[in-house]
Parts: C-alpha cells; structure tokens; sequence
C-alpha cells in the first residue's frame, strides 16, 4: 500500500502530508482518551490509589519519630546492648512530658507494644506519672524512671525505641514473611512460637488450589454438557447456575451449616441410608470449608468453560472418531486441549478469588483452617495495628501478581475471559 | 400561593429537628443483648425524650477510630469489651465521663468505673453442657479436659484469649494464680502445652450464638460460652447448664466516642441505663449482672442465682485482666495461631 502511494502519488509526499497525518493520529489519540478518561480516573480512584495507600501503610513508621525525637537522637550512639545512657532516660521523660496529648502517648504505646509485649502499659503508666519530682541531672531522671517501672532497666524496651527511629520502615513486611530485625538491625527469622504467616501462606494458597480443583473436576462435565443441550435448555439451566451466584454468601454459608451440622440433612441422610453408624465431621473443618467454598465458586469456572467450549466445533470430535479415534481418546486428545484458555481463566479466576476468602472460613472453619484474610481482619479490627494488616495485605497482592506472572509464562497468552 | 405553601413547608422543615425528640445511635453486639437492652434501656427512655437508633457491631475498635480520626462520628453511645476502653482511652478515642451527670461513683461495683466508660453489665465466660445429653456434669475444668470421662468434642472461642486461662485451671492453677503463672514463659509454654493434649477434641467457635447451637445440636458435648447466651438458649425451652467453677468474668462498658455530634444526649442515656431500675429490668431480661449495687435489691433471688455476680457463682471465678491482655494480647494471639498451624 505504501509502496504504492509513493510510487504513484510522489506529489504529495511531502512534510506537508506528514503533519496532517500526525495531527488526524494525534486528534484521534485524544479522543480516544476523552472517552476513556472517566474509566481512567475511576479505576486510579477506586483501585491505584487505596492500594498505593495500603502499600504506604505497610511502611509507614511515624509514632516513634514524632512522639520521641530527643530520645531517638539521644540513642544514636548508644550501642544497644546495655542499660542505656542516663541522658536517653532524660530524653525519654522530656519527649513524653511534651506530648501535647494523651492520644499521642496512646499512639506510641500501641506502636511500640506491637514490638515488645508489655510496652503498652510501661509508656501509658510512665506518661501518667509525669512531671517528675526531683529532676536535677539525668542520673536523678533515670533513678526516678526505674523507681517508677523497673522495666526501664530491661534493654528490650529501649531497643524497640532505637530500633523505629526512622519513619519509614520494613519491619511489618518482614514480619509477614516470618523475619524481623533483631537489636543490632540484622535481619532473622522470628522465633518459632511467632512463625506463623508462612505456614498461614502455604495454608491459602492449598486451600485456594483444592477449591479451583474440585471446581474444575465439578465444572467440566456441566459445562460440556451444556454446550451439547439445545440453546432454550441450556438457558435454563444456566440459571440455575447464577441463582446461587446472585446469592448472598452469608445466607449460603448459613444453608451449609444447617444441611453439613451432625444432625443436618447430610449425615442423617447417610445414616438413614445405612451408610455410616457415626455421623461425619463436616463442618467446622477443612471439609466444610471446601465444599462451601466450591459451592460458592463453581459458576467463575462453569461460565468460562462454558463461553469457550460453545466456540468448539463439535464437527472436530465428529471428525477424529470418523477418522478411526476412540470415543474417549478424541475427547481428551482433540476436544480438551481445545478448551484450556476455557479452563486457565477459569482456574485462575477462581484461584484468585478463593486466597481473599474471609468469611467463609471464619465461620465454617476451624482455628486451622484461616486464611490469610482473617489475619488482615484480626490486625485491622482487634489488635488495630493496620501497618501489620497493610503488609499482610501487600503479600497477598504480590502473590497475587507472581502468580499470574508465572501463568502467563506457562499459558503463553493473555487472560481471556471468553 | 404556591410560595406560601412553599415557604411553610421550609418553615416547618426547619422547625422540624427542634420539635422533635433528640435521636441517637447506641451501638451494641446484637443478640440476645441487644433485645434485653432494647427493653430495659431503648424503650423506656424514648419516654423521657431520647428515641435510640440501635446499631450492631462485632466489638471493632477499628470503626471507631476510623470515624473518629476522619472527625464523621455518627455514633454517640457504644457498647464495649473491657480491653478496649482502656486501650481507646490512651489513645484519644472516647470522651471523658461527668459522673456528677450519671450516678455516684460509689453506686457501682469498683471495676464499673473508669474515666472513658461506665460498665452497663458482668458478664461470664463459663463452662456449659446440655442437661439432657449430659447426666453427670463436669464439675472443674480438669473435668473439661478430660476426654475419657466425658468423650466427645469440647467447644472453645476460636483463640488465645480465655482459652489460655482455662488450660492453666484445668492443670492445676488455682484462679488466683492464673495470671501470674501466664505472665512468665513457662506458665504460657504450659497453657498451650495443655491446649495441644485437648487440640483433637476442640470444635471451634466464633459468635457467641454459636455455642448454645453446638449444645443443643449435640456437636459436643460441653463448651465454653457467654453466660448470657446459655440462659437465653433456656428461655426458649432448652436444658442448658452452666458450670460457675473457673469462669472468667469482665464487664461491658459504655462510652461516647470522640466527637459525637450528640454528646448531651448520649450522657443522658447512659446515666438513665445505669440506674437501678433500667438496670434490674435488664437483668431480668438476660442473665447478666447489674453494675449498679443498688439495682440488686429489686431482683428476685430467682434471677439473682442466675448472675455471675451471685456469692455463689462467683466464688471461684476469675476476673478478666484487662491489662495483662492489653500488654500480651497481640504476642499470645499471634502463638496461638502459630499453634494452631502447627
């Protein structure tokens, strides 16, 4: 085409024509950014914006700095081994008299609680009992301090002061993956009593992948065989799959127990049947966590199979069974590997809904069987430490991201929803 | 014309929010609470002038002060668990109390006074077990642990909380010591030791409804619960029982969060629910005791035996410390799901 404007038209082949052309581009470029930029902001409103918040909440260390400045300064030198400088207990007893409000105590004894145990109730009882009497020197301000709490002389306490001098930290991001810094600033691995969100990582994601297994094993054979159905029955059917999807999940959650409980519908069923003398434990366990968790998911993996799979000819499988292939073989050697964008999406989709699950295992699951979100509930909403609850979620959201990293290298294209 | 009649209608609108009655929002944990609050407290009061909007919540203090720091308070009264009144004080998110305005300090049992909150009710958390299924009752909590005298599935709080006291108990610390013995790294290494002997056999729960339904579905056979949610199991016909021995007791308190656009009001309700009357009313509403000494005389023995504060129940129970929690809370939750995993 080009080769042709130049050869037959050379007239117009000038800076000329360039410009008009770039400026028709650039007009066009425009518009097309008008028409998406009410998306464009909504999507950097709704969704940029609190994550780039949540990933500064998972690094953001203010309460030390603002409520302590003389002490972090006086600590400076101090080598973190010993009972520290007089000077820093003067330091200490200066930056909490000066706090202009019990709320800034407050803030900082629940920062720095969430290092040490017991820090809460030694800065809250210290600001309480200022001013002190007696404040001639530092060595009087330090005797004063430790009759007033003897955990001041405890150098955990002062660590922790030494340790969150900075205002921006990584210390909850590390304390997701199991490590913390120890006094000396070097990083280590949690002691095993408070090891805990590795193996609550391990625990979502197999959770997640039995949930997208059972899904798929569930999900296959109905959508194939939707597809097999005249349109109008195939219609109805679907929707008896989205009913449940237009569900409240509280209210399925709520079914699951009732129908799994040991006097529910399920075991008495089996018992009546002969099946079993005892009733099954199926709820409030990892049983009754999955099969409510796959009841829950199963349509994100029906409706992509079933998208995918209408745009496979059924001639194909017609086809290779004439050309001397097996029913079966066919099935699985023509049919199915035309289907996997079908089952990627879906198994991702699913996937990837399933490691955000809260409710679910909260209330038909055992102590064992939370999930990483109920630990972003419990820091958000007991304990009220949200940079561990930021972090917690920051994992989740980079694992996440790798994931459908390391699906994309696998599957080689990108997500297609059908 | 029209403008006349439009004119009224703003007047009147105008008029409106000073003719009315003051509203305020009273936030609490639902339930069976909720009901008794609403009859001893809710109603009573929209008499003098107050109408209540009741909220529920699960305890979040995290609400709290998201609305608190954000200055869009649109709570003025809310229910709340001991360790966060203390933790909320400190940190700025509740007003102070004016006892002058709600009754005198020295009406109420000692632990129901406190600079930000008043308490409204003691309440229990407690061994129960469904007199029905169960003919020799558990008498301790070494009874509790004890899965070859009573075999079957025991019901704990989903957590470190209480559960850790009671593992103590049941290996042998007296109630006094409990809190000592959990202060110290041996004492909690034991606690959770013990909680690993009974891990097999525990049910966990998560709302305080839940409970009296593994009671009376027979998914265990005894359980820790709210004293509260036992006895409403039995107002409805169920066979319930209880187990003073070991139980851990801690007050619910009211307080009025920073900013509340309606603090007046919300004084005015609060001083109305802590006096003896409202509170004998909701003592005879829900198995939960008053905080107002002087609200005991009006109960019958009947309803007294059933409180937590009764001579008899309380004799070997435990009080909730709310500052070791506040201090460890964090740190033996963060075990206890670290034990859990394992």
């Amino acid at each position: 085409m080009t080769t042709l404007a130049a050869t037959t038209l050379p007239g117009i082949r000038g800076p000329g024509l360039r410009r008009a052309l770039a400026r028709v581009q650039r007009r066009r470029t425009l518009r097309a950014l008008a028409l998406t930029l009410p998306l464009l902001v909504f999507l950097l409103l709704t969704f940029l914006v609190p994550i780039g918040a949540l990933l500064k909440r998972a690094v953001e260390n203010p309460e030390v700095a603002n409520a302590l400045p003389r002490t972090v300064v006086a600590l400076a030198q101090w080598n973190r081994v010993d009972v520290p400088p007089p000077e820093a207990f003067a330091a200490v007893a200066a930056d909490l008299g000066a706090l202009p409000d019990r709320a800034d105590a407050g803030a900082l004894a629940r920062r720095l609680n969430t290092e040490v145990a017991g820090a809460r109730s030694l800065v809250m009882n210290t600001y309480r009992a200022l001013p002190l009497q007696d404040t001639a020197d530092a060595d009087a301000v330090k005797a004063r301090l430790i009759a007033l709490d003897e955990r001041w002389n405890e150098t955990r306490y002062w660590q922790a002061i030494a340790k969150n001098g900075a205002r921006w930290t990584g210390d909850y991001l590390l304390a997701s993956v199991d490590l913390r810094r120890s006094a000396q600033g070097e990083i280590e691995r949690m002691p095993p009593d408070q090891r805990v969100f590795g193996g609550i990582l391990a625990r979502t994601f197999g959770i997640s992948a039995v949930v997208t297994l059972w899904c798929l094993v569930l999900a296959y054979p109905l959508a194939y065989w939707l597809t097999t159905l005249p349109a109008r029955r195939a219609n109805v059917l679907m929707i008896l799959v989205l009913v449940p999807f237009w569900t409240s999940i509280l209210v399925r959650v709520a079914a699951w127990i009732v129908l799994l409980q040991s006097a529910g519908l399920v075991n008495r069923a089996l018992a009546g049947l002969g099946l079993i003398e005892q009733p099954l434990a199926l709820l409030f366990n990892r049983t009754g966590v999955v099969i409510a968790m796959v009841h829950i998911l199963l349509p994100f993996m029906i409706l992509p199979l079933y998208s995918v799979m209408k745009t496979v000819p059924p001639t194909y499988l017609r086809a290779a069974v004439s050309l001397g292939s097996s029913p079966l073989a066919a099935f699985l050697r023509v049919y199915v590997p035309q289907t996997y964008p079908g089952i990627g999406a879906g198994a991702l989709l699913v996937f990837i809904l399933a490691i955000g699950y809260y409710v679910t295992p909260a209330l038909l699951g055992g102590a064992d069987d939370q999930m990483l979100s109920y630990y972003v509930a419990q820091y958000t909403n007991v304990n009220v430490n949200w940079g561990m609850a930021a972090a917690l979620g920051t994992l989740l959201l980079a694992a996440t991201l790798v994931l459908y990293a390391v699906y994309r290298r696998v599957v080689k294209s990108e997500l297609s929803l059908g | 014309m029209r403008l006349r009649t439009l004119s009224l209608a703003v007047a009147a609108a105008l008029a409106l929010p000073a003719l009315a009655q003051t509203q305020i929002t009273v936030v609490n944990f639902g339930g069976a609470n909720a009901n008794a609050q609403k009859k001893a407290f809710y109603e009573p009061i929209e008499k003098n002038g107050v109408k209540v909007v009741p909220v529920e919540y699960n305890g979040e203090q995290a609400k709290i002060k998201a609305m608190v720091e954000s200055r869009k308070v649109t709570w003025d009264v809310v229910e709340v668990e001991s360790p966060d009144v203390a933790r909320g004080c400190d940190e700025g998110l509740f007003e102070k109390l004016d006892y002058a305005k709600i009754a005198p300090k020295g009406d109420f049992v000692p632990a129901a006074v406190t600079e930000c909150g008043v308490g409204i009710f003691v309440w229990s958390t407690v061994m129960a077990y469904n007199g029905d299924k169960l003919k020799t009752p558990p008498v301790t909590w070494a009874d509790f642990w004890d899965v070859k005298k009573f075999p079957g599935k025991r019901g704990l709080r989903k957590g470190a909380r209480y559960n850790l006291e009671f593992a103590l108990m049941a290996d042998g610390v007296a109630p006094a010591d409990v809190y000592k013995a959990l202060a110290t790294k041996d004492g909690a290494e034991r606690a959770f030791r013990k909680l690993t002997a009974l891990k097999p056999s525990i049910q966990w729960w998560e709302a305080g409804a839940q409970p009296p339904q593994f009671l009376v579905a027979g998914d265990v056979v005894m359980s820790t619960a709210y004293n509260g949610r036992i006895d409403a199991a039995n107002r409805e016909g169920k066979n319930l029982r209880i187990t003073w021995t070991g139980g851990i007791y801690d007050l619910d308190y009211w307080t009025i969060p920073k900013g509340s656009p309606n603090k007046d009001a919300a004084m005015k309700f609060i001083a109305f629910a802590s006096t003896p009357d409202a509170q004998a009313e909701y003592a005879r509403n829900i198995a939960y005791g008053p905080t107002n000494t002087k609200s005991l005389g009006k109960l019958d023995p009947k309803v007294l035996a059933n409180l937590p504060t009764a001579p008899a129940n309380a004799k070997t129970a435990l009080q909730f410390n709310v500052k070791f929690w506040a201090d460890q809370g964090e740190e033996l939750e963060k075990r206890f799901a670290a034990w859990a995993t394992q």
